[in-house]
């Protein structure tokens, strides 16, 4: 077994998870490639947005890809950390909101 | 930054050898990766042969009055290697008597080579269709002598190609030296002035483009778009086309990649990247490259590889281009970044 969860090659290899189920990887990469395509959104937008979802979710494998497709584009690194705050923000935000629900269960327990 | 070359380093990358050798092994040899040949063969496109020569390049020295991090030539301020006036004139018998039509200068700063304005007024009375000249911008303000080569570039309708790797400073410098990008911007103001990259202007003024880091280019219409837009609102200035070149894993290069731990990452992406259309069109296919004494090589960079062209007549005194359009070219795994996505050439991409 390896020793560590994450190893940095395995995100090479993420192409092989089509192996063992070819259908629903054909269809995932293929559905991947759309929506990374310019839209309505730029693909420079779409790569600050996967920046940051990669933070939310922290994905190691996503926030290497992406900072690296961020570089490509030009993206700055100014653009890039204020990307990971919006992130950061929406994060902490959902916590503290939650507060809320701690408030009135507390009003609601105490006499 | 760097301020000596890998040369004055003494480091183990200056020999050609070795980077050969670095090429060779590893990812490539213990089959993570197609060596560039068996990946041409997959395709039905080995043995990589030229078509018709049409582009001279000749490199006029390593001399260079900047240390760019990523220099696949090592040039620098403390490179002493420069062509002669003899072997120039016998560049100048093989424009005169072959069917090149285009001249490319390069070096190190080409415009640092003595006999360098001898050579431009000799060259220009032969007709050249495109004579290009790769000027590192900020050599016209280096010194008091240099000044005036905004005029003498119109003077005798020189092609001015430009490397500027961001519209912003910050990545400019890191790449190329600090205070590069002002002086760089300055250059290219000066240029303007003189009516080069102006619109309805005959005076044609080119920039490059290559990554400040490891990984490849994008878009090469999509870069040029963005620079246009930045350095005219910025800075109020005008060029014509953007190449966007890729970065050869050799020399300087090299060893940013192996010390920054990332050179197995970008041989991946540089071969993930492989694109069969780039292949047919690569500049080795209608290039000589011409080193400062006198020697041919497929291309710049198996130039500063040492990788000599594949014919007894290998010297500029012996050139013989039909014996050059039947030989064959030699490749390593460094051809991987002229065939990346819309793949690189000295004059952009080329699918």
């Amino acid at each position: 077994m390896e020793k560590t969860y994450y190893d940095p090659a395995d995100l090479k290899k993420f192409g092989k998870i089509s192996e063992w189920n070819e259908e629903l990887g054909t269809k995932f990469f293929e559905y991947y490639g759309k929506v990374f395509e310019e839209g309505s959104l730029t693909a420079r937008e779409k790569s600050l947005i996967a920046l940051a979802v990669s933070h939310t979710i922290q994905c190691p494998y996503c926030i290497d890809a992406y900072t690296g497709d961020g570089l490509k584009r030009g993206i700055t690194k100014e653009e890039m950390m204020e990307a990971v705050h919006v992130a950061a923000a929406i994060r902490s935000g959902a916590t503290l909101v939650h507060g809320v629900q701690m408030m009135n269960k507390y009003d609601k327990l105490s006499m | 930054m760097l301020l000596k070359s890998l040369h004055a380093k003494h480091s183990e990358l200056s020999k050609t050898e070795r980077q050969l050798e670095i090429l060779s092994n590893g990812i490539f040899k213990d089959g993570s990766l197609l060596t560039f040949a068996e990946k041409i063969k997959s395709v039905n496109q080995f043995p990589l042969r030229p078509k018709k020569i049409e582009i001279l390049q000749l490199n006029f020295g390593y001399m260079c009055n900047q240390v760019c991090a990523h220099c696949h030539v090592d040039a620098g301020p403390d490179r002493k290697e420069i062509m002669t006036v003899e072997t120039m004139q016998q560049c100048l018998d093989v424009i005169k008597n072959t069917g090149v039509h285009t001249l490319d200068l390069t070096g190190g700063a080409p415009e640092m080579n003595p006999n360098f304005r001898w050579f431009v007024e000799e060259a220009s009375k032969l007709g050249v269709q495109d004579f290009i000249v790769r000027s590192n911008l900020t050599i016209i303000l280096a010194n008091k002598k240099y000044h005036d080569l905004p005029e003498f570039f119109a003077k005798h309708n020189i092609h001015v190609i430009s490397s500027l790797p961001y519209y912003k400073r910050e990545k400019t410098d890191k790449q190329r030296g600090d205070g590069v990008f002002d002086k760089s911007i300055k250059a290219l103001q000066m240029l303007n002035e003189v009516g080069y990259g102006m619109p309805n202007s005959n005076l044609k003024l080119d920039l490059v483009y290559n990554p400040s880091g490891a990984f490849l280019p994008i878009d090469q219409k999509a870069l040029e778009h963005d620079f246009k837009i930045a350095l005219k609102e910025d800075f109020n200035i005008d060029f014509n086309s953007l190449f966007a070149i890729t970065n050869l894993p050799i020399s300087r290069f090299l060893d940013y990649l192996i010390t920054s731990d990332n050179y197995e990452d970008y041989m991946f992406s540089l071969v993930e990247a492989f694109n069969p259309k780039a292949v047919a069109n690569v500049m080795c296919t209608n290039t000589i490259s011409v080193s400062y004494d006198g020697w041919l090589y497929d291309c710049d960079f198996n130039q500063m590889l040492g990788l000599k062209v594949a014919v007894s007549e290998k010297h500029i005194s012996q050139f013989n281009e039909a014996i050059l359009t039947n030989r064959t070219i030699l490749i390593s795994q460094h051809c991987y970044g002229c065939t990346a996505g819309a793949g690189s050439s000295c004059q952009g991409t080329v699918a």
